[in-house]
């Protein structure tokens, strides 16, 4: 993985610095409520409905044992023993008192980690495929793309004061994984016609209050121009992105309103200009950044096929995790393992001090100490050994973390809604645990296939309700909880926003109506047919129907 | 007024007009519409001449006069304004500009090191801020990832140059 070196250690010991006196000078009264907190916030510190939040970045997802277990002393020492993954493979803490953040900082930085630009209206932490470097589906690995991108937005001093917050992915896979089409700018390595690999870039995703999936800007784009171009869309936005409306300020309304025609020309004009400005890369330094994500010391598989086979045919439990829990890897004898963060009655993205402190060690065991978070909000340990298998699944099963639901309904996204955000307008988490204690059935699960289900507890859509296959969005009806739901959207490669069914319903009531969409689906689905294709098929009419036919408690 | 320029507190030599008011002696800055209504008879005054432009305005009204003008003053009404960036950033290295660029609303120490980079040279500091504090900013970080109107270099190039 990237490792920092003096130009980047000391540009975050200095940022540590900096935000110290920014906080003295806040105390001093020297900066107003509203200064400081757009000076906080580019440094990842909100303020919630009880208390600071902290976000800290996890650079496209990817963390150290090492900098996972400073992350565990973190929340035992500065919060209440937790912290949650985020959906852009960020972590966050609850609980921190202010005066503690510096230090938290200087935690960080002593192992190569800050939390600069994690919110504020700035280019935020850019994301990756969960799976980069092993996915078998690869054409490159994106992450050394993504550190080369990190570096250029830090500190940007054009780019410090966004209309509104800037956020990039990029992938290297067939499938997409990062949910690229739903990011400010979206980045697709791709072979163009002449056997180069380059960029298509898309533009003005976004999920929030006006979902917009995101269009192509670019269809190549080489390497060498990755910045350039970057710098020449992210200069279009700031001077003409709106600014009167926090609401409409993001790119994906600028490019609506011009069209992406128009949109592109601007860009094209004004890369035209400023290509030259120094931001072209040499083949030697994309090189040199592709050396820090070199493949680990994989080792021949021996019989590790073998037995792994037999442990399989022993033991049914086992034979669950791996199936529902490991993917295949791109190199024989090796398999990804995803840890769910989804346990049932467990927040959905959660872990303990001692969890972290306990997956860093198997990290150190099985996967060459490093470990990645996903935008799913589990994790991930990417170069296990087949013969380890067995060995990996008893000790996350003994940190509760070896629930085989990936992929399931239970395995769902989820924003903190009301327990955490004073913008909520229904509890989100108390909703996740009641529908997992319904669909507890692991077997009836397993049946119902691949089904995404995403939960906010607003319309800023934090959990991303608008592309869940099954999604779910908080309202208030007169002071009290009601959800929409929403069905057949999707953030993969046939990314498309879902169509709400009809009026809210009563938030004890949800779990039951999901009851009832999935019987409806597992009657009219055709052999081997996903949920999400499902309702394409057949339109959520029928949906609609089952759902509200006897259902005497929904209102407008 | 005291203002910040070139990384030092000292008093503003320039003399800001209001649309209606008479031109002063000297050296003088007027809005961008007076610019473009009283274009001749400003450049027949004498002294030296200033353009103060909103985040709003288009750099492109005033690029064939910039021979004439030796101060360019940028509004920020609100911390969170982020145009005037763009704006210094072209004016210095797509548009050859070499007079003073200032900033001037809502300017406090945190933009400055951010304005210095971008091309901007002298700051007006919120009137309830200290000035002298306001000095520290331009050092508080030293790492320049990527260039700006200023000399430095994309920090893979400088890796690669050793
Ligand atoms: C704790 C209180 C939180 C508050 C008050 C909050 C607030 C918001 C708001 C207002 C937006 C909409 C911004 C916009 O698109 O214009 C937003 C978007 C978003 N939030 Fe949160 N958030 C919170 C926590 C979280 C958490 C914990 C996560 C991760 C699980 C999260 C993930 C996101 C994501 C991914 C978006 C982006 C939607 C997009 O791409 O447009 N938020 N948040
Ligand atoms: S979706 Fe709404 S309720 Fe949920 S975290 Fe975001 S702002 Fe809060």
């Amino acid at each position: 993985m990237y490792q920092y070196d003096n130009y980047d250690q000391t540009l975050v010991n200095e940022r540590v610095a900096q935000f110290r006196g920014q906080v003295r000078r806040y105390l001093d009264g020297k900066l107003s409520d509203e200064e400081f907190r757009q000076l906080r916030l580019r440094n990842g510190l909100y303020y919630q409905l009880h208390a600071y939040m902290f976000r800290i970045a996890v650079p496209y997802g990817l963390l150290s044992s090492r900098q996972m277990r400073t992350l565990a002393h973190c929340a035992r020492t500065y919060d209440r023993g937790y912290g949650h993954f985020t959906t852009r493979q960020n972590i966050q803490f609850n609980w921190p008192e202010l005066e503690d953040v510096p230090k938290i900082m200087e935690e960080l930085a002593a192992v190569q980690m800050h939390a600069i630009q994690t919110s504020g209206n700035v280019v935020r932490n850019v994301t990756a495929d969960q799976y980069a470097g092993v996915a078998a589906d690869e054409l490159e690995d994106p992450r050394p793309y993504c550190e080369i991108l990190r570096q250029w937005s830090t500190l940007h001093p054009e780019f410090c004061w966004l209309p509104r917050k800037f956020k990039i992915g990029v992938t290297g896979a067939a499938e997409d994984r990062a949910a690229i089409r739903l990011h400010d700018i979206g980045l697709e390595l791709v072979r163009g016609e002449d056997g180069e690999v380059g960029f298509r870039v898309f533009v003005g995703g976004g999920m929030g209050r006006t979902p917009i999936v995101g269009k192509v800007v670019r269809e190549f784009l080489e390497k060498r121009h990755l910045l350039t171009y970057v710098e020449a869309v992210l200069r279009v936005y700031n001077q003409l992105g709106r600014r009167d409306d926090n609401n409409k300020a993001r790119i994906k309304i600028l490019v609506r309103s011009l069209g992406v025609k128009r949109f592109r020309k601007l860009v094209e004009e004004e890369w035209e200009l400023s290509r030259d400005d120094g931001l072209e890369l040499t083949a030697a330094e994309i090189k040199r950044m592709q050396g820090f994500f070199a493949p680990p010391d994989y080792q021949s598989p021996g019989n590790g096929a073998a037995e792994v086979e037999q442990q399989i045919a022993a033991d049914p439990s086992f034979a669950r995790w791996v199936k529902r829990n490991t993917l295949s890897h791109k190199v024989s004898g090796y398999r990804i393992a995803v840890i769910s963060a989804k346990a049932p009655g467990a927040p959905p993205g959660d872990l303990t001090d001692g969890q972290m402190d306990g997956v860093a060690d198997l990290a150190d065991q099985f996967s060459f100490g490093q470990l990645r978070s996903t935008h799913e909000q589990n994790l991930v340990l990417a170069d296990v050994a087949e013969g380890s298998l067995h060995a990996l699944w008893e000790g996350l099963k003994a940190l509760e973390l070896a629930t085989p639901n990936i992929g399931t309904l239970n395995d769902m996204i989820c924003c903190p809604g009301l327990d955490f955000c004073s913008l909520a307008k229904a509890s989100t988490i108390p909703v996740a645990a009641r529908i997992n204690e319904k669909f507890s059935d692991l077997d009836y699960l397993y049946d119902l296939g691949e089904l995404k289900l995403k939960m906010s507890g607003c319309m800023n859509g934090c959990g991303h309700h608008s592309v869940g296959h099954l999604g779910l969005l908080g309202v208030d009806k007169k002071g009290s909880e009601w959800y929409q739901v929403i069905l057949g959207g999707s953030a993969a490669n046939d990314a498309a926003l879902g169509t709400r069914i009809g009026p809210a319903i009563a938030l004890d009531d949800v779990a039951d109506v999901i009851e009832k969409i999935l019987i409806l689906y597992v009657d009219v689905r055709e052999e081997g047919e996903r949920f999400v294709d499902t309702v394409r098929r057949t339109g959520i009419a029928p949906f609609k129907e089952r759902v509200y036919a006897d259902h005497p408690k929904s209102k407008g | 007024m005291q203002i910040i320029r070139n990384q030092k507190v000292e008093e503003d030599a320039w003399r800001h007009v209001s649309d209606g008011d008479p031109l002063a002696e000297g050296s003088v800055t007027v809005s961008l519409k007076r610019w473009l209504e009283e274009r001749d008879t400003l450049i027949a005054h004498g002294g030296s001449l200033g353009v103060r432009l909103a985040p709003a305005d288009e750099l492109g009204e005033i690029l064939a006069d910039l021979p004439h003008i030796s101060l360019i003053v940028l509004e920020f009404p609100a911390i969170t304004e982020g145009r005037g960036y763009t704006q210094a950033r072209l004016l210095r290295t797509r548009h050859g500009y070499s007079g003073e660029i200032r900033a001037t609303g809502d300017v406090q120490h945190d933009q400055l090191s951010f304005m210095q980079r971008c091309g901007i040279d002298s700051f007006v500091i919120r009137e309830d801020r200290d000035i002298e504090e306001a000095l520290d900013a331009f050092g508080e970080v030293s790492v320049r990832y990527q260039p700006a109107a200023d000399d430095e270099t994309l920090i893979f190039h400088r890796r690669e140059q050793g």
